[in-house]
């Protein structure tokens, strides 16, 4: 069978739309560019680094042996975070999805979900140190222990656990929530215990699920870079090491080579979940709910279960709480009353807060724009459209998830210093501004697009093409009726793009150069320093900014977002 | 409208698709060979499967044909995007734009023309008019019942007023009082507009009650084509007379022709039908009987036992059992006649012309 001439024919309807040939040309260029350069980049720095082509660099690196204890290192709390946060998210899950909870719990189970989104990812492991250190607000002045340390191995796992647990969670609840509840209810009336039913009925539906997101903790944990640079001590990772040969050892193709190393973990890791897991997850739970389940209300499930679980959401509630009080302690570790507001006029009279704010305000706000219109576009391609091209605009375009952002930023010093391949074409960018914003693109622009599919997915296809059929070219279409169609999730693509960007530390740390300050490398700065004040200081500044962000699209969301009658058809 | 109505031709037209499960290729569309006078109202009617929303889809741009040329009028029209045809098709889902009301829906396709502001007012407010939904312009759409939403979708595809108006299952979201009364309505308006029309449905009845012309389709291949009688009354094939309508099919092995009537053996007994053209003598052939055709009686015709007998109130329903065929009957207006009881003996009577020799 020919299918040459239809083939031929999309391609040319293709060509026929000027807007759209130009919008998959620099995309791909983007992609390619700013996706696939820098990483081919390090495969052949860490291959021929040393002028001949070979395993040389490998053999050295693997020689050392901080590198090799920096691999089973990052493997072990990668595995044991995945597992804690899975399980802490899974009863978190269950429990919101099964019993009836009186307000205060459930107010409490939102803030939680909240609290990541809108906080750096790091901020757990300043609490960490003020809560449980030396000189900890509980260890040593409520318990009068002296010799707790919370550095190293233990603190990086209870952070990165407090940090990731509450992803896991809202991924676990929406599955929970397809689960049809009369497969439980069938299983219930045979005979069986609520426990068995929970374990021969709701456990093996969510096993997948479970999977699933077990490694999306075990991805997001190892490309984890300030919590280890924070509380790591001397327990270091694959990403510090990575950051501490560069700028330590000033070791470029060793970097580059462990870089390839980490890269190779999370993406094997990543091709598992997504073609392995998300596959069987949607296979076992493709039915929706036909309707609303029967709350447990027995109250000898009920009451044990919200206290674990509120009084776990409240201990995660004061860590975060921690940071804006730590940050208004007189002296850290010695003088704890009365509560002052010097560190924070310090912030802008001594330590150019205004100057790393706007740095970080304004890089971000340009970039989250560019993000939100670019993974939508991403998105509509992929959701609605055919073309050759499509797999590679996917496929890089999910990449980036799987790259953390420690190699990204090693990547882009490789690949961008001496110019693209070392020709000195487009060096002029390295080092200002423009490739910030192209870092804080190219990082949030996975889950935008993730977003933006998944909305996408939900319009009746239909509806484009009658806009089509009317005489609607694709530029057209995609003003007048997708995007206005997916106005919630672009809005909240804006404000996911500019929370991210704001908040972003692992690449932008390798690129960053004096004459730009940003908010997160301060932080990080004074953390190393000691200076937890400081640290707590700039942090609570920019998580009322970050949380202004979300409240604001909120806000704008219910104002002039998609109206909700519409939504329900 | 004082437009040049358009035919639209098919020549030699495949479609190959990919089963994604075995990644085998196959043929939705084979070699099909269609032509659609201006201003005929066409059904393609086929079970699900069958090509007939791939052959609409391709006509309307959206998908590509691998073999073949499609014409509007004289126009090969390959190689135009959807936007560019002179084509408005009617969706199944409607496909409403939701953020829009009735009239921002309605006038889409004309501001894409570029057609002035009083134009479109005036236009809009007429095709309103025309599917009776005047005073409904400013409301949105889901505030609209099925019927009225697929008004909409009408009005907006015929406000372009398009060469040809395609319709893709536009009913089978309406519940079945809607369906009949919409039907109606579409047929009314296709002709008091005069357009080309060509609807998708698996719906016979539909096909039957809308369509100048019928064209049945089964994987990939036109079946038939003709008028609703042509096809009701001489199905090429038992896929075709089954299709449309109920029918019963008898075996039997031509002995004799008695004139015009060519005598089988069916079951043992003799049964003469009418013949349409040459029939060769011993050669097996399938009568094709519909269930009104027929009646049972006491005397006369073939032997047969009845194993159900059902009242449906316009009618008896009748299984018999013809030798080791079963026929289904429906004996109408049943109030004055005798009813056969499960079990009895009888004879199953038909007049020779009014079966169909396949």
């Amino acid at each position: 069978m020919a299918r040459g001439q239809g083939a031929a024919l999309d391609r040319k309807k293709l060509m026929a739309d000027p807007i759209m040939v130009t919008t998959i040309v620099v995309l791909i260029t983007f992609l390619t560019l700013f996706i696939l350069y820098p990483l081919a980049i390090l495969l052949v720095d860490s291959f021929v680094g040393d002028g001949s082509f070979g395993l040389s660099i490998f053999k050295r690196i693997f020689a050392m042996p901080s590198f090799t204890r920096a691999i089973t290192n990052t493997l072990k709390v990668g595995f044991v975070v995945g597992i804690l946060s899975s399980l802490i998210g899974l009863l978190f899950a269950y429990v919101e999805a099964y019993v009836r909870l009186n307000k205060f719990a459930g107010g409490l189970f939102k803030v939680v979900s909240m609290l990541p989104v809108v906080s750096p990812p790091f901020v757990l492991s300043l609490s960490m140190i003020m809560l449980f250190g030396k000189a900890g607000i509980i260890t040593r002045f409520l318990l009068g222990i002296y010799d707790n340390s919370v550095y190293g191995y233990w603190g990086i796992v209870i952070v990165q656990t407090l940090t990731f647990f509450p992803v896991c969670y809202m991924m676990l609840k929406g599955l929970l929530k397809n689960i049809d509840p009369s497969l439980e209810e069938a299983a219930r009336d045979m005979g069986a215990s609520r426990w068995k039913v929970f374990t021969s009925v709701t456990l093996p539906l969510m096993l997948p699920g479970l999977g699933n997101a077990f490694l999306v903790t075990f991805i997001e944990s190892i490309a984890d870079f300030a919590n280890p640079m924070i509380i790591g001590g001397s327990y270091d990772t694959l990403a510090t090491t990575i950051y501490l040969q560069i700028t330590g050892a000033y070791d470029k193709a060793g970097a580059a080579a462990m870089a390839v190393v980490l890269l190779c973990i999370t993406l094997a890791m990543f091709a598992v979940q997504k073609y392995y897991l998300e596959a069987k997850t949607a296979a076992t739970l493709t039915g929706k709910a036909s309707r609303a389940r029967m709350l447990i209300e027995d109250k000898s499930v009920k009451i044990p279960l919200t206290i674990l679980c509120s009084l776990g959401a409240l201990f995660v509630i004061m860590m975060y709480i921690c940071v804006p009080i730590g940050a208004c302690f007189p002296t850290w570790g010695y003088k704890f009353f009365p509560l002052t507001g010097k560190w924070f006029s310090q912030v802008f009279s001594k330590y150019h807060g205004l100057k790393a704010f706007k740095d970080s305000f304004v890089l971000s706000l340009i970039a989250s724009p560019i993000t939100a219109l670019l993974s939508m576009i991403i998105s509509y391609l992929v959701v609605k459209r055919k073309f050759k091209a499509k797999g590679f605009i996917e496929a890089v375009s999910m990449l980036a998830m799987a790259v953390p952002g420690t190699v990204l930023g090693v990547g882009y010093i490789r690949g961008f210093s001496g110019g693209i391949f070392h020709t000195g074409f487009l060096q002029g960018i390295y080092g200002t501004g423009l490739i910030l914003i192209i870092v804080f693109v190219v990082r949030s622009l996975p889950t935008g697009t993730r977003s933006g599919i998944s909305a996408l997915r939900q319009i009746d296809k239909s509806i484009e093409e009658s806009a089509y059929d009317m005489g609607a070219d694709s530029f057209k279409v995609f003003m007048t009726v997708t995007l206005p169609l997916i106005k919630d999730s672009f809005l909240s693509g804006l404000v996911t793009a500019f929370v991210r960007s704001i908040t972003a530390i692992s690449a932008i740390i390798l690129l960053v150069t004096p004459s730009y300050l940003l908010i997160t490398v301060q932080i990080n700065e004074f953390a190393e320093k000691g200076a937890f004040s400081l640290a707590c200081a700039f942090a609570t500044i920019l998580i009322i900014i970050t949380y202004s962000a979300v409240l604001l699209m909120n806000l704008f969301i219910k104002r002039f977002g998609t109206s909700k009658n519409m939504k329900e058809e | 409208m004082e437009k040049v109505k358009k035919g639209v031709r098919l020549e030699h037209i495949s479609k190959i698709y990919q089963d994604p499960k075995t990644g085998k290729e196959f043929y939705a569309v084979k070699d099909t060979d269609l032509y659609i006078e201006p201003g005929s109202f066409v059904t393609l009617l086929g079970p699900s499967g069958c090509g007939k929303t791939t052959t609409l889809r391709m006509i309307a741009g959206f998908e590509s044909p691998d073999e073949g040329e499609i014409y509007l009028g004289d126009e090969p029209i390959n190689e135009l995007t959807p936007n560019k045809r002179d084509t408005a098709m009617v969706f199944q889902s409607y496909a409403l734009l939701p953020h829009y009301n009735v009239f921002d829906n309605v006038a889409y396709g004309l501001k894409l023309r570029k057609v002035p502001k009083d134009e479109i007012q005036e236009r809009v407010m007429k095709i309103l008019k025309l599917v009776e939904l005047e005073g409904m312009e400013g409301r949105m759409t889901n505030q609209l019942s099925g019927g009225q939403q697929q008004r909409v979708a009408l009005a907006r595809a015929l406000v372009i007023e398009p060469s040809v108006l395609l319709f893709d299952e536009p009913l089978s979201n309406l519940d079945a009082k809607l369906r009949v009364s919409m039907r109606t309505e579409i047929r009314r308006i296709q002709q008091e507009v005069g357009i080309t029309a060509i609807y998708v449905t698996h719906d016979q009845s539909e096909a039957m009650a809308l369509s100048d012309k019928i064209i049945i389709m089964d994987k990939g291949y036109v079946a038939q084509m003709g008028t609703p009688q042509e096809i009701y009354y001489h199905p090429v094939n038992e896929f075709v007379a089954d299709f449309i309508g109920e029918a019963n099919f008898l075996k039997g092995t031509l002995k004799r022709m008695d004139g015009d009537l060519a005598v089988l053996e069916v079951e043992g007994s003799e049964c003469p039908v009418a013949a349409e053209g040459e029939l060769e003598k011993d050669k097996v052939y399938t009568v094709v009987l519909r269930p009104e055709a027929a009646t049972l009686a006491d005397e006369g015709g073939l032997p047969c036992r009845v194993v159900l007998s059902c009242f449906m109130g316009s009618y008896q329903n009748y299984h018999v059992m013809v030798g080791n065929t079963l026929v289904k009957l429906a004996e109408h207006n049943p109030k004055n006649k005798r009813i056969y009881e499960v079990g009895e003996e009888c004879r199953l009577v038909f007049a020779p012309d009014s079966v169909h020799v396949l």
